[in-house]
């Protein structure tokens, strides 16, 4: 019986050790050749950094990152700000009002991003706005605000409902009895909504290909030099890349991790 | 008070209205138009030839493909990863999320570096295949199986984390309860794990299923220019036809796929979920 369910955990070990292998094997070789020395992509002609060199040397790619950052920034600042408002505000909603900007919210995260680009497209050539930064900045608020949203709405939700109304009775204003009462509450919500908001915007390719002609953010980039064909120089700049996000992703990680540690504490603290 | 707590939504409402009610009435008024302004039908009539339906059925076979293979892939990966005996386990989760955070493009690149012709899997499978005496070369870019092979690869992990969420909140004890009844290891599964894990298995398949069957980049990568998908369609109407009246009834059509495919996922999701509690 034990050796049966030792098996069994065997197997279960060497199945997902293959699924890790078909998700990494990719992501490793594309690593490992971008530090190839010749041009090749299956025979190793030495280590070299010469790709890296290329990259930081190539100002299109540099004009890229700048733009991606750019966008990605100020949209998660100005999306987290509307979309917070926008969740605060509906509590004094009345019911009919509220579901249907929820809806119009779950509509706007339910289009295809391909449908979301040609209609953004068609607004912004339609009202004669010249396709750019600028143009892919509103757009990236655009699909960023509804998950900003969704993020704040339940830790609203689990706030005390009085404590706003008990401020007010204290003598605050709103905007006092807001950033003094609401805004810590729910601040939490609001940290993983603005980055969520900051990731969703660096990983977008598709919305922001229909909004943007000249500008290009790295996406598109890769995108029309890959069209292209093979560049080791793509290789050298995905691997930035997901170096970037995986520092990112455990530097949140350990964030949670602490956040989580902390949660027994408060939640007697609320129980008591 | 309430008015000024209210008057909080008022960028929310107008960014709404004007970025995302105001383009899709666009995109149903070009839809309805022809060229000149006067108002058809023909753009809809026009997509019923078989030369579009055919990349219609393409698209919705090659993503319903897709998801089958993830789904196939992902559940044994989701239930082992939800195994007592692992050790290191938020690692190990972790690893299947980050894949979820690189970025799409670059995913998709590197099986391109690695199925072209003088790729690592081109050039080894070629290799092998000389040592056995062929004479010829197989190209694995640029058809079916890549681009299916590209799908699976990203979308992949979007079905590991629902069903892993699905399963791992299960209340073990309904499985305890199945096996001092009598069940046996097959039966437990049938009878319980899985119908316990349909709300899991909905959500994986609109996750895999909406992203597979409006992708055109995997395509356009990985099944080159003669590959055509939905997405592909609707990309050159806007950006080399210029045709935005055809283009526009395209969007509508794949919307309205997306939404009815998405109620019937949600209903099943939501109908086994609650019939079981």
């Amino acid at each position: 019986m034990k050796n049966a369910k030792k098996e069994r955990n065997v197997f279960a070990r060497i199945y997902l050790a293959l699924v890790l292998l078909f998700l990494y094997l990719p992501i490793l070789t594309l690593t490992v050749f971008s530090f190839n020395a010749s041009k090749s992509r299956a025979v190793w002609g030495g280590f070299s950094l010469k790709w890296y060199i290329s990259l930081f040397e190539d100002t299109d790619i540099l004009q890229a990152l700048y733009v991606t950052l750019g966008v990605a920034i100020l949209s998660a600042i100005i999306s987290t700000v509307i979309g917070t408002l926008g969740a605060i505000g509906f509590s004094s909603m009345n019911r009919g009002q509220k579901a249907l900007w929820l809806n119009v919210a779950n509509l706007n995260m339910l289009t295809p991003d391909i449908v979301t680009g040609v209609s953004l497209m068609i607004l912004f050539i339609f009202c004669k706005l010249n396709l750019g930064f600028f143009t892919m900045l509103l757009a990236h608020v655009s699909f960023n605000i509804p998950y900003v949203m969704f993020s704040v709405l339940p830790k609203l939700k689990q706030m005390n409902a009085h404590a706003y109304e008990a401020a007010m009775d204290l003598g605050a204003s709103p905007a006092q009895a807001l950033v003094k009462i609401v805004i810590p509450e729910i601040m939490p919500g609001i940290i993983s909504g603005a980055i969520l908001a900051f990731t969703l915007s660096l990983d977008d390719f598709v919305i922001s290909f229909f909004t943007t002609s000249e500008v290009q953010n790295l996406s598109t980039l890769i995108y029309s030099m890959a069209k292209l064909g093979i560049n080791p120089t793509i290789n050298a700049l995905s691997t930035l890349m997901f170096i970037a996000v995986l520092s990112l992703l455990l530097v949140l990680n350990r964030r949670s991790a602490l956040v989580e540690r902390k949660k027994p504490q408060h939640h007697h603290h609320t129980t008591a | 008070m309430h008015r000024s707590q209210k008057s909080a939504s008022l960028p929310f409402i107008v960014w709404m209205v004007l970025f995302t009610i105001v383009p899709i009435i666009l995109v149903i008024v070009y839809a309805l138009q022809n060229g000149g302004g006067d108002f058809t039908l023909q753009n809809f009539v026009d997509f019923a030839d078989p030369i579009y339906i055919n990349v219609l059925l393409r698209s919705i076979g090659i993503a319903l493909l897709c998801t089958a293979v993830c789904l196939l892939i992902g559940y044994p990966t989701a239930y082992f990863l939800t195994h007592k005996g692992l050790d290191k386990k938020g690692i190990l989760i972790l690893l299947f999320i980050i894949p979820m955070w690189m970025n799409f493009l670059v995913r998709t690149y590197a099986w391109l570096t690695l199925l072209e012709s003088n790729g690592l899997i081109t050039s080894t499978v070629n290799a092998i295949r000389h040592l056995f005496g062929a004479q010829d070369d197989v190209r694995l870019l640029y058809n079916y199986g890549a681009v299916l092979m590209g799908m699976v690869y990203n979308y992949l992990p979007f079905m590991i984390l629902p069903l892993y969420t699905a399963l791992d909140k299960m209340d073990k004890k309904v499985i305890e309860a199945a096996e001092d009844l009598g069940a046996t290891k097959f039966q437990v599964f049938v009878k319980v794990v899985l119908p316990l894990s349909l709300p899991g298995i909905a959500s994986g398949i609109t996750m895999v299923f909406m992203p597979a069957v409006t992708t055109f980049v995997i395509s356009r990568l990985l099944g080159g220019a003669q590959f055509k998908l939905f997405g592909d369609l609707i990309e050159q109407q806007f950006l080399f036809t210029g045709d935005w009246n055809f283009g526009s009834a395209m969007s509508l059509v794949m919307m309205a796929l997306l939404l009815i495919s998405m109620g019937l996922m949600n209903r099943f999701g939501d109908r086994e979920g609650g019939g079981i509690l």
